[in-house]
């Protein structure tokens, strides 16, 4: 995060439980969003997600719990929260024929906007050149920039983003995410979905852990990767015939492992990297190749649920 | 009500960017009239000529007015399921616009095209079957805006629910194909038994049909007072109830 970590909490959810029949689609989910984050709900397809960001978004009456969208209630007072957020959907759709500049002139007469302000937005995402293009002929990458002009025309407090790079090549993706950030340098809240871990790991501040419908930790991914995976480890390559005694040595090792000149040396400190760097340079042991393997937050994922996100 | 006229206007650029659609609603009932006309050209004298020429220059207008209206409910329907099946709907649903203000935009757009449609039909129609029958035009394309906005708010409340496109033409087509049948446009009133005749007057396309007839043929406002508050009625319970049912998904 920017500077300081943000305090103010303009998303509560608490006890929030949904069902679809028999289905119990999301149970005792509480978390809350704070001013000026990229907060990520992340898990697999059909972990909750959408529905949670649905009935945070008010489209959706949650069989119970509570929550709270800058102290109102999104059922009830919906037409209210309606010109603070700004919302893209997954999957969203628009006419087939419509034009880039038609669609985002309506969503600014909608919310009472100027039509200038939806050609600045154009311009700021990109998408001048293609403001004559109709919405079916837009690729998956302009047709996402397209959603988040519309869901930003309204120059709304908080954004929500379901699901925003799904489809997307990973060039297209990396544009997105520039995007997203750029939200959050202009001073808004960021509340997103994503199956992709690595999506998550490099732009959200926070996350929370959502599998079969029950958040299962939230914090930001690189205290959520030392809380539940921090082991550390190093791979070397060296033909030093005294170095494994002195891997062997260090206090932060945990377990070495050698096959012929190729060490593997792990353990949980974060200090691991370094002290293994000093080691090597004290003794002057020579070495062919050094890497560091850092556990990340798909390796949470797998660690807490006891499955991959991909199963 | 904000955004109505942006919406209207884009809803019918993006229809008549659809080119199949744009032919089926305005070129196809335009043609049945021509065609129709054409027909009644090849009746030849005779003891049935009376009722033939009849046929022609007042039932056939009315008929083709009829249809003009169906297909502008068949359209709405289908455009509104079909938005609903493929999340605009939904995606408009985050947005301050409310169902009143889609349904409205949406009519209008269709008793534009409906009077667009109208008037290519009667231009293009044989001049001397219309001409004979001595036609108040802009009377007749009055009444037939009224009966399409009622014919047309009875397509709002299928619209504000039906789930897909799938549904959307056959739930039209049971619906209202049956009563042009027992309308009183093909037999007439007079003849039903007194129960169909009652069954026939619960539904509005009966209202619709007789004042049409009335007004092509030359009768006053006044006397189809009644099938003019019938057609009213009809719309302002329709209009009610599918912005209370209303689906955006």
């Amino acid at each position: 995060m920017n500077g300081t970590k943000p305090a103010r909490a303009v998303i509560e959810v608490s006890g929030l439980r949904k069902t679809y029949g028999s289905l119990v689609a999301v149970d005792e989910v509480s978390f809350e969003v704070h001013d000026g984050e990229i907060f990520g709900l992340i898990g697999p397809n059909g972990a909750g997600k959408t529905t949670t960001m649905e009935c945070v978004e008010g489209l959706r009456t949650p069989d119970r719990g509570k929550i709270s969208v800058f102290g109102l209630d999104p059922i009830r007072d919906i037409h209210k929260l309606q010109n603070r957020m700004g919302v893209q959907l997954q999957e969203a759709q628009l006419q087939k024929r419509i034009k880039v500049w038609e669609a985002v002139h309506l969503w600014a007469s909608l919310y009472g906007m100027k039509s200038s302000d939806g050609e600045r937005l154009l311009e700021q995402l990109g998408m001048v050149d293609k403001r004559n293009t109709w919405f079916m002929k837009l690729s998956g990458g302009q047709k996402q920039r397209l959603f988040i002009a519309l869901a930003l025309i309204n120059d709304p407090e908080v954004v929500f983003l379901d699901e925003l790079t799904t489809g997307l090549d990973p060039q297209a993706r990396r544009a997105i995410w520039e995007l997203v950030r750029g939200i959050r340098a202009r001073g808004k809240t960021v509340f997103l979905t994503t199956h992709l871990m690595e999506e998550a790991e490099r732009l959200c501040d926070r996350v929370a852990i959502i599998d079969h419908g029950r958040i299962i930790d939230v914090d930001s991914p690189e205290a959520l990767v030392n809380r539940y995976c921090p082991e550390r480890t190093v791979v070397l390559m060296t033909d030093d015939p005294s170095a494994e005694v002195l891997f062997r040595a260090m206090p932060q090792v945990a377990a070495v492992s050698a096959n012929g000149g190729r060490f593997t040396i792990r353990g949980k400190s974060e200090d691991l990297v370094t002290t293994v760097i000093r080691c090597l340079s004290e003794n002057r042991i020579r070495v062919s190749d050094f890497r560091t393997i850092l556990p990340n937050l798909e390796d949470v994922f797998i660690k807490v649920t006891g499955h991959s996100i991909r199963d | 009500m904000h955004g109505l006229g942006r919406l209207m206007w884009i809803e019918l650029k993006v229809f008549l960017r659809e080119p199949l659609g744009a032919f089926g609603t305005v070129v196809a009932p335009v043609l049945v009239l021509v065609l129709f006309g054409r027909i009644g050209t090849y009746v030849v004298a005779g003891g049935a000529q009376k009722a033939a020429t009849a046929f022609f220059t007042v039932d056939v207008p009315v008929f083709v007015t009829i249809l003009i209206s169906i297909n502008a409910v068949v359209s709405l329907v289908s455009i509104m399921s079909i938005y609903r099946e493929s999340g605009i709907l939904k995606r408009l649903s985050t947005t301050p616009l409310r169902p009143s203000t889609i349904l409205t935009a949406h009519v209008l757009v269709k008793l534009f095209l409906t009077s667009m449609t109208l008037i290519l039909a009667l231009l293009f129609a044989n001049r001397s079957l219309l001409t004979a029958a001595g036609v108040p035009f802009l009377r007749f394309l009055l009444a037939a805006l009224i009966a399409t906005a009622a014919i047309l708010s009875m397509g709002f409340v299928i619209a504000s629910f039906v789930p897909s496109g799938r549904f959307a033409q056959p739930i039209t087509s049971v619906l209202l194909y049956p009563m042009i049948a027992i309308s009183g446009l093909f037999v007439p009133l007079s003849s039903y038994s007194p129960g169909f005749r009652s069954f026939a007057r619960v539904l509005p396309m009966t209202y619709a049909v007789s004042l049409l007839h009335g007004i092509w043929k030359g009768e006053a406002w006044a006397a189809h007072a009644g099938d003019i508050g019938a057609l009213f009625l009809v719309f302002a319970i329709c209009t009610a109830l599918s912005t209370k049912i209303f689906r955006w998904e």
